[in-house]
């Protein structure tokens, strides 16, 4: 019960929105379309959910040709980025929608509707709130609802867009674990669209990130993060500092010392690597980039510093609390020495 | 969102604005209105009783409640179709055909008769056509039902299409994606979220239609008891000195407006709730 997505092309009158996209979802997957804004995961979500339709390419599902099946009879479960629920019904009237608007021989009678509206309500925790329109909901609550009229016409796929785009900061958290909860109780293959890589990492299976219409890179998070394939990837999942080094088998030649290098192919000579703001050292003495602090800020369980070196490039590096950054202060002169090297 | 409330006007020149507002509507809608009731009544109810139920403008009401529920019927659903349309479509000439919607508003209601006139009149076209085949509308209900249809054709569409265009299609995309048939998503979801602007549009129609003049004069041909509509029949019982019928006459009309108006607060205060919540949501 996989879905095999082939060759996908998507262009929009002469711009093209998807360019070969190629992935695949196994059964129970929670996949991630990672991407900045324009970059055609939520186009691909649309292809996904037949509201579009490809140029070229196929996209299967267990074996069958999707793209000749409408939106209607393709079954698949959408949470759009608005919730969209409908506003003139209450919350159980909104999840038993996909229920009642069912052909009369494939209908549930209504004793089983209402038994699936209450088990829903019970799995998204508004068992009190069925009676209640969409207006009467905060923002955690309607997106739950959202999920809960997706799930209930038992979906082969389930399709989020942004999910979490539109909650503040401590919902979003609390709401990330508890759909995973629900994903991992309900097994149901689920792709979800977001920007923010964080949100990614942290609840996705694999990932596929997305730049411009093109696949960039897919894989678990680990390997993301460890192995990234491009400049775009690595920068795209974290702060990136770059200087020039030469590089050779792997390893990273400075002025005075070096570091190892993780690069997807063999490069070498003169090179411009990426470091990550922990792969960092500092000490008062050379050898290593003469930089100034020029900010110091306790970011949670870290240490974060802005550095500035002589001809004006900046810095952002990560410490321990309990290091040899905690007793710096702004305007000190450091040197800063990257332990690892990323080089593309 | 909270609106402040407006407080008792308290400067002087607030208060003279206010006394100008109210004495200007006591003069301009007021005085008309009890004027019109009191030279119906001038004689006394029997003689007002009497010009109502004589059979010319009984004929009048009929003919006036027919064409209202022939046209509005037909505006109703032209109005849907439209705004269904202009905001659910992207198609050429969008903007200048949303321009037309809004032309009967805007023309003079005669022209919006004479064109009908100069299409199916004798000398009109289609005017041999017409009279070879035996087929009247001009001078017969079918011309009073097109002037009357083209004089109110933008009232539903203009309250329909911004509220739909505010609410978008996600909820229509949705109930697609739950397996919707298109007859489900707009009997079950596009037209509930649309029921009151609807009833408003049809409210302001109804009152428009019966209440027209100018279009239908010109194609009715003013045939006492066949042609005449209720403003209709007014005028012509006014032009032969009989105020006592036409004033009579003219209440019924004015009372078809109040109804609507009460209609239409009606419906405004009991579902200020639900319309603001539409627009919160």
């Amino acid at each position: 019960m996989s879905l095999v997505v082939n060759n996908i092309t998507k262009c929009f009158s002469d711009f093209a929105a998807l360019n070969d996209v190629s992935f695949q979802a196994e059964p129970g997957e929670f996949l991630a379309l990672l991407g900045p804004s324009g970059s055609g995961k939520t186009t691909l979500l649309r292809l996904l959910a037949g509201l579009d339709q490809p140029d070229t390419g196929t996209v299967e599902f267990d074996g069958a040709d999707y793209l000749k099946l409408s939106a209607r009879d393709r079954r698949i479960g959408m949470v759009f980025q608005s919730y969209a629920l409908f506003r003139h019904m209450t919350v159980a009237q909104n999840i038993a929608f996909g229920l009642n608007v069912r052909p009369a021989k494939d209908r549930p009678s209504k004793a089983e509707i209402a038994a699936t509206v209450q088990r829903l309500l019970k799995l998204i925790q508004l068992e009190d709130l069925g009676k209640r329109y969409p207006s009467q909901l905060s923002g955690g609550q309607r997106q739950r609802v959202a999920l809960a009229r997706a799930l209930a016409i038992s979906p082969r796929i389930l399709l989020l867009d942004e999910p979490f785009g539109a909650l503040d900061a401590l919902v979003r958290k609390d709401l990330r674990r508890w759909l995973r909860k629900i994903h991992d109780e309900t097994g149901v293959t689920t792709i979800f669209v977001t920007h923010d890589q964080e949100e990614a990492l942290d609840l996705a299976d694999r990932v596929v990130v997305l730049k411009d219409g093109k696949i960039e890179q897919i894989g678990k998070p680990l390997e993301l993060y460890r192995h990234p394939q491009s400049a775009f990837v690595f920068e795209f999942l974290g702060t990136s500092n770059e200087v020039p080094a030469t590089v050779t088998d792997g390893v990273a030649s400075f002025d005075g010392f070096t570091a190892p290098a993780v690069s997807p192919k063999a490069l070498s000579g003169a090179q411009t690597v990426r470091f990550r703001p922990f792969d960092a050292q500092l000490s008062p003495t050379g050898p290593g980039f003469e930089a100034k602090v020029l900010s110091l800020l306790p970011a949670g369980s870290s240490l974060r510093l802005e550095l500035q070196t002589p001809d004006g490039k900046v810095f952002e590096t990560q410490h321990a609390h309990e290091s040899e950054a905690s007793d710096l202060k702004l305007g000190d002169t450091v040197f800063v020495r990257p332990s690892k090297v990323y080089v593309f | 969102m909270k609106v402040r409330a407006p407080e008792a006007p308290k400067s002087f020149p607030a208060l003279v604005l206010l006394a100008f507002a109210v004495l200007w509507m006591a003069l301009v809608i007021l005085l008309p209105l009890v004027n019109v009731l009191a030279e119906a009544f001038k004689q006394g109810v029997q003689p007002y009783l009497s010009s109502i139920v004589q059979p010319d403008a009984l004929s009048a009401i009929r003919l006036t409640l027919l064409v209202a529920g022939i046209a509005v019927p037909l505006n109703a659903v032209f109005g849907i179709a439209a705004a269904w349309c202009f905001t659910r479509f992207d198609f050429p000439l969008k903007g200048l055909l949303l321009s037309i919607l809004d032309l009967p508003f805007t023309i003079s209601p005669v022209i919006s008769g004479i064109v009908w006139v100069l299409l199916f009149g004798a000398h009109g076209w289609f005017g041999a056509f017409l009279q070879a085949h035996d087929i009247k509308i001009i001078y017969a209900l079918p011309g009073l039902v097109i002037a009357t249809i083209l004089v109110t054709l933008p009232f539903v569409a203009r309250e329909l299409i911004p509220l739909m265009q505010d609410q978008g299609t996600d909820e229509e995309v949705a109930a697609v994606t739950l397996g919707a048939s298109g007859w489900d998503v707009f009997f079950r979801v596009t037209l509930p979220n649309i029921k009151w602007a609807l009833t408003y549009g049809v409210l302001l129609c109804t009152a428009r239609a019966m209440g027209e003049f100018g279009a239908v004069s010109v194609v009715s041909g003013h045939i006492r008891g066949l042609t005449n509509t209720l403003p209709l029949h007014i005028e012509v019982l006014y032009n032969e000195y009989d105020s006592v019928g036409a004033f009579a006459a003219a209440t019924l009309l004015a009372g078809l407006a109040l109804v609507t108006l009460v209609l239409k607060s009606l419906l405004e205060w009991r579902f200020a709730d639900e319309l603001a919540a539409h627009r919160r949501h």
